[in-house]
């Protein structure tokens, strides 16, 4: 019974690293102060980067809309305090690339009241309506990839959207924001449901929450209304059980096809805080303006989970909470799939989920790699099902078109199984990063070739 | 007797094939111009397509279906361009010869690091991990992608990590154009010798900060050039090498020798009041 339980409750493949997130996963989300300055990058999200409407030196109220959507596959910027826009510039980004942004001076004794908008009632709305309020109100996917949540939602002609799945699976070690929010804000999760429950069509929405949040799932199903078609659904702890792809298998035992969606398979998956931000904004037809984040790792001395305005600068956000002196590297998103940042002058964006700092201490530098011994760890692991070992050594020899072609590179979405298990220590996830962007380039070239003739 | 039978029918079998291979050869025989051959003997066999063409052999035919003069192999020595053209009873063709410049000259001692970055050795896998960890976003990130891309020798990385384009080897094949990842190559006419090795976008003494020989959009240059010779564009001097673009008087001002000149003897040539880079050792990684 045990056996089939857990074949039947999760996908093949995925790794168990040290999940340490009990050093945060009591504490409650907490106000986190204003910074004086506010960097907002307008390239937030994926997509088009927004436009903005306001001028240096004009006074906004927080709330209030700086910068608007440019195109369907975009979304509007929300002014995180009320303050005066100090200069329009060239701001960093978490990609490294300069962008283009504004700096907002917080007025000091402001009671930062929030603005409110146009409000989209659940039972009123059509569902363009609600579409447009999402889009309205800045949404993204709060798990880390930025995606405009309205994009996803609107599901294409001839297709059909039967489940609607709600990731608060949270596989990142360390990261507990998604727990605190399944936590606090349960209310604003259900009603965010309803909204999307509405815009997909689907029939009944499930709640996916790994083993390791048992309260949390607890919590939800108590508060879920009878005749709800609503259900939670706890799942073994694996990563990357928190991907799409892997919890529709988890769940459904559905399989998403090798470069499809999840509508593909008739799912739709928000993850939980996107959800709960949609249930708490779009009553209101507010716009957001901050986020909750796990501000965790061994360099941090008041660790927690806070709600910072977007647009925070980092160094503020570690000034406050306090980091050792031998910090060495700071993490936005996770450990596995975050990025190292290399400027501490970057700010807190939409898709900032949490920031971990470790000190000289656990990061082993300079690490020999060795040459492939092709023991197949990586390939027992990748929950793909894909051959890192094989494309790591194409990668080596820049056969990348080979990798695409032959061995579903692209397919790859960089959750670094491969190189956490890799005993030579073979940085695959960057080869296969490096490659893909370098495929990525061929073929738009090669689009552009074919758009000439 | 068996062994006559078996040699018989071979032999026949044998017989027949070559026949139908000498009907083949007669019937389905391509005219080719015997002078694509020669030509090609006579060119590099580097295949590097700086021509344009996809490599030596569509060259050739090219060559000798008179759609392109020698004058385009930028690669051959000026005797192999000349005996090609005698060949083909052309003229020559004047190509100027290009090489790569870099537009970027913060090396280890003039640039500052954000962060150190470890991982795999090679620029393009570095400027996607946050960028690279270089103070100044748009410049060189020197782990050498050029250097190893480069088939003729042409690139080699100096003591503070920039390349050095050896203008002798280089053939302007444009590969490492191509890998560059901050774009910092472009392939120039070699007369282009005043030249702007920065691509900061920056503007104001904070851009020295991170790299002390870095444009900080002062204009100086702009000002000081004859007629529309140098414009500012998105705080960086951009050379109309339309205009007569030979003179120094531009880089003569300029505070950090941002834009230089480039001698064929001397080198590098920087301006009188650019200050100067003494600095031997690394600037390494700071908080800026």
């Amino acid at each position: 019974m045990g056996l089939l339980n857990f074949r039947k409750n999760t996908f093949k493949h995925g790794i168990h690293p040290p999940e340490r997130k009990d050093e945060t996963n009591g504490l409650p989300i907490r106000q986190f102060p204003f910074s004086p300055v506010i960097i907002l990058p307008m390239v937030q999200h994926i997509g088009s980067p927004s436009e903005i409407i306001v001028r240096e030196g004009q006074e906004v109220d927080r709330g209030q809309l700086l910068a608007k959507a440019t195109g369907y596959v975009s979304v509007p910027i929300h002014a995180p305090i009320s303050g005066t826009v100090r200069k329009i510039a060239n701001v960093p980004s978490i990609s490294g690339k300069m962008v283009q942004g504004l700096y907002l001076e917080a007025f000091p004794s402001s009671s930062q009241e929030v603005l409110e908008g146009k409000p989209i009632d659940v039972d009123t709305a059509t569902q363009d309506e609600i579409l447009q309020g999402i889009q309205d109100a800045g949404i993204v996917g709060l798990g880390g990839a930025a995606f405009p949540t309205h994009v996803k939602l609107k599901v294409p002609d001839g297709k059909h959207c039967d489940v609607l799945m709600i990731n608060g699976v949270e596989c990142e070690p360390y990261l507990t924001t998604d727990h605190r929010v399944m936590l606090e804000q349960a209310e604003d999760i259900l009603m965010g449901i309803k909204y999307l429950l509405k815009s997909t069509g689907a029939e009944r929405a499930i709640i996916g929450i790994e083993a390791n949040k048992q309260d949390a799932a607890d919590h939800l199903a108590a508060l879920i209304p009878k005749g709800d078609p609503v259900t939670v659904e706890v799942v073994p702890v694996k990563y990357p059980q928190g991907s799409e792809k892997m919890l529709i298998t988890s769940l459904l035992d559905r399989e998403v096809p090798s470069g499809g969606l999840p509508i593909d398979v008739n799912v739709v998956v928000v993850n939980v805080a996107t959800t709960a931000e949609i249930g708490r904004l779009l009553p209101h037809g507010r716009g957001i303006q901050e986020r909750v984040v796990t501000i965790t790792g061994p360099g941090v001395k008041k660790k927690g989970n806070y709600l910072i305005p977007i647009g925070t600068p980092l160094r503020y956000v570690l000034e406050q909470v306090g980091v050792d002196e031998h910090i060495s590297e700071v993490y936005m998103g996770g450990p596995m799939m975050g990025v190292a940042v290399s400027n501490l002058d970057i700010s807190i964006v939409k898709g900032t989920s949490g920031i971990v700092v470790f000190t000289e201490k656990e990061i082993k530098r300079d690490q020999k790699i060795y040459p492939c011994i092709k023991c197949g760890k990586c390939v027992d692991v990748c929950p793909l099902s894909l051959n890192p070992s094989k494309l790591g050594i194409l990668a080596k020899f820049e056969a990348y078109d080979k990798m695409a072609e032959d061995f579903n590179l692209m397919d790859c979405f960089e959750c670094g199984s491969c190189s956490y298990v890799c005993p030579s220590h073979i940085p695959l996830v960057q080869y296969f990063r490096l490659s893909k962007s370098i495929v990525r380039k061929r073929n738009a070239a090669k689009q552009a070739k074919e758009h000439a003739k | 007797m068996s062994i006559f039978i078996a040699l018989a029918a071979l032999g026949s079998l044998t017989l027949i094939l070559a026949v139908m291979l000498i009907v083949a050869n007669k019937k389905l025989y391509v005219y080719e111009d015997p002078r694509i051959d020669a030509v090609e003997d006579m060119l590099p066999h580097a295949n590097c397509g700086a021509c344009g063409y996809p490599g030596c052999r569509p060259f050739a035919e090219a060559l000798v279906s008179s759609q392109v003069l020698p004058g385009k192999c930028t690669v051959s020595s000026d005797e192999g361009r000349m005996a090609i053209a005698d060949y083909l009873g052309v003229s020559l063709g004047a190509e100027e010869k290009q090489v790569a410049r870099l537009a970027c000259a913060g090396g280890t001692n003039v640039a500052l690091n954000r962060a150190s970055y470890k991982g795999l050795k090679s620029c393009q896998g570095a400027s996607l991990v946050s960028g690279g960890g270089k103070g100044c976003f748009w410049g060189c990130l020197g782990h050498g992608d050029c250097e190893a891309v480069c088939d003729f020798d042409a690139i080699t990385m100096n003591a503070h990590g920039l390349p050095i384009v050896d203008e002798k080897l280089c053939t302007a094949c444009g590969d490492c154009v191509e890998v560059c990842p901050k774009d910092l190559f472009s392939l120039q006419p070699i007369s282009h010798q005043l030249w702007v090795a920065c691509k900061n976008l920056e503007q104001g003494d904070g851009v020295l900060e991170d790299c002390q020989v870095g444009c900080t959009a002062c204009g100086k240059c702009a000002m000081d050039a004859p007629g529309n010779l140098i414009t500012m564009v998105n705080n960086l001097p951009v050379v109309n090498y339309s205009e007569n673009h030979k003179t120094q008087v531009p880089i003569q001002r300029c505070p950090t020798g941002a834009i230089v000149w480039l001698d064929e003897k001397l080198g590098i040539v920087k301006g009188k009041e650019s200050r100067k880079v003494i600095r031997k050792g690394e600037r390494g990684v700071g908080a800026s």
